[in-house]
């Protein structure tokens, strides 16, 4: 098996695993609770947010727990909206968010809020200034995703930050594809709120936060119990929670040496397509990109096709939509970059992880130009 | 609140299909997968050297085929087809040239896209709309050679 899907989800490190195991067996108490298994829960949940904290260059009180990107990525909009919309009812956000940002902001929308949605270039990146020129004194919050998780695009945060910072308005950054493959510091981001998830970086699926500068309210979207000062009620999911924090300390913390050698085997994949397929382009190449990411153009044939035979192979991959209901939307992503639908629909996603090696590669290239190849025998385009 | 009949809560659920809950479990069975890596009648015919030919392109996902035929004595005697598509798209358009290959023109007129489906002894639901396209092209190949047999109007 090769599994190039590692921005779908990862699987769990081993040393991720022993320390959810060790605290399903062991620190079972709610952390509520005031006897000792209670206060060891709570403990592990101290522990897990100091290291989250010190990855991203926060204080260990900005990071609020949630179940994962969507419920972070949530909060952060709709806790805003309600919090701010005596002062204003318009967001800016950009059209290739993941749908837990845009479907959020488009809920919003029902709810009487405007939003705009910027549009990006060619190589998916969005202008700040053009960003700039849509702010009006009713906008509350600027959602902008830090690196797209069909074709890596990083975007010019620091900028897009600044300009947020210096027109004081919020500014959220979906960072779940950043962690783990970039530095993240929401300083010098000057991110006001921040979304993480821990499976994409060999953590649990189930188990994220969100970073929430201090001074910045959101205002609760579940409520119940007193837990995560407020914010976030409902028991802590321990166990994910440890092991998000044990994955942050691993992989997010220091991701340097990782990323440099994904690059690499990146390279080789792209250099390997486009040399060994005619008429291969890479979407997004010409922007700053996390390193593990590869989205590849096949033209003429259909990315769903590709998939299945490389399945049937072994080699797991993405596309970016996928021909399921007999109407299927091709990937909004690229569609914002300007591809032709059908261009997007032969679009594959290759993304590498940790346990890929130049051996999986190369066998990858070797199949992918064969599927290609025979694929393209039978286009009728 | 209104008083109740008697009738337990569960009735009155609609029983729901385990794929609307969770989503399709995409899957093909053998033949389908047999289909799509080996589709047969993969091809196409020189001008002058079909009698039938149809371009069709399916609206809703952008899937395209394009087939001919060749009529001899009022049978199918050649079918090819190249298709631009998913899975089922290949997979249906090459059972569809199966089903046609030896039919007279009238048997293949009456093959429809529940024939296709049948033949494969069920295809995954969302990806049943496929099999129109190759019934589609086949029937559009057909008009066409029809055309060109009847004396031109005017």
């Amino acid at each position: 098996m090769i599994y190039l899907d590692y921005n779908a989800t990862t699987p769990v490190h081993f040393d991720v695993l022993a320390a959810m195991q060790d605290c399903f067996e062991t620190q079972f108490g709610n952390p509520s609770s005031f006897y000792r298994i209670g206060r060891e829960a709570k403990q592990k949940l101290h522990e897990a947010r100091v290291k989250i904290a010190s990855a991203i260059g926060a204080d260990p009180l900005e990071i609020y727990f949630t179940s994962g990107g969507t419920e972070s990525d949530n909060l952060a909009l709709r806790g805003m909206a309600k919090a701010l919309q005596g002062r204003g009812r318009h967001l800016i956000t950009t059209a290739v968010e993941h749908h837990a940002v845009l479907n959020t902001c488009r809920d919003l929308e029902k709810e009487g809020f405007a939003v705009t949605y910027l549009p990006v270039d060619s190589n998916g990146r969005v202008d700040p200034e053009t960003l700039a020129g849509e702010i009006t004194s009713e906008t509350i919050l600027i959602s902008v995703m830090y690196a797209n998780n069909e074709t890596g695009v990083i975007q010019p945060l620091a900028d897009i930050g600044r300009i947020a910072r210096e027109r004081d308005i919020a500014f959220h950054t979906d960072a779940v594809q950043a962690a783990g493959k970039i530095p993240i510091d929401v300083s010098a981001i000057r991110a006001d709120l921040l979304s993480v998830t821990g499976h994409k970086l060999y953590g649990p699926k189930g188990a994220g936060a969100l970073y929430v500068r201090k001074g910045i309210a959101p205002r609760a979207i579940l409520t119940g119990g007193r837990h995560e000062q407020d914010l976030r009620a409902g028991t802590e999911n321990v166990p994910g929670i440890v092991g998000l924090g044990e994955a942050f300390a691993r992989f997010a913390a220091n991701p340097g040496p990782e990323a440099q050698r994904l690059g690499q085997l990146r390279d080789r994949l792209e250099e390997g397509l486009t040399q060994n397929i005619p008429n291969v382009c890479i979407n997004g190449c010409r922007a700053p990109r996390i390193s593990n990411t590869a989205n590849v153009v096949f033209p003429s044939v259909d990315g769903e096709s590709i998939l299945l035979h490389l399945d049937l192979k072994g080699i797991y991959a993405s596309s970016g939509s996928a021909c399921a209901t007999g109407s299927p939307e091709p990937s909004h992503v690229l569609k914002a970059m300007g591809l032709a639908p059908r261009a997007a629909q032969g679009s594959i996603r290759f993304s590498l992880g940790n346990a890929t090696t130049a051996e999986e590669i190369d066998q990858t290239i070797e199949t992918v130009a064969e599927t290609v190849d025979r694929l393209r025998r039978i286009s009728s385009i | 609140m209104g008083k109740k009949d008697n009738k337990p809560m569960a009735e009155e659920i609609p029983s729901a299909d385990l794929e609307d809950v969770s989503g399709p479990v995409i899957f093909y069975n053998d033949l389908v997968i047999d289909h799509f890596t080996n589709p047969r009648n993969v091809g196409d015919m020189a001008e002058g050297d079909y009698d039938g030919y149809a371009l069709i392109g399916d609206p809703v996902c952008g899937d395209q085929m394009k087939l001919w035929i060749r009529v001899r004595e009022n049978r199918i005697s050649e079918i090819r087809f190249k298709s631009y598509g998913c899975p089922g798209a290949i997979a249906t358009s090459s059972m569809t040239t199966v089903l046609a290959q030896d039919k007279t023109i009238e048997e293949a007129k009456r093959i429809t896209d529940d024939d296709v489906v049948e033949a494969f002894a069920g295809i995954p639901d969302h990806k049943k709309h496929c099999s129109m396209m190759g019934v589609n092209a086949l029937l559009a190949a057909i008009r066409d050679f029809e055309q060109k047999q009847e004396p031109s109007a005017e």
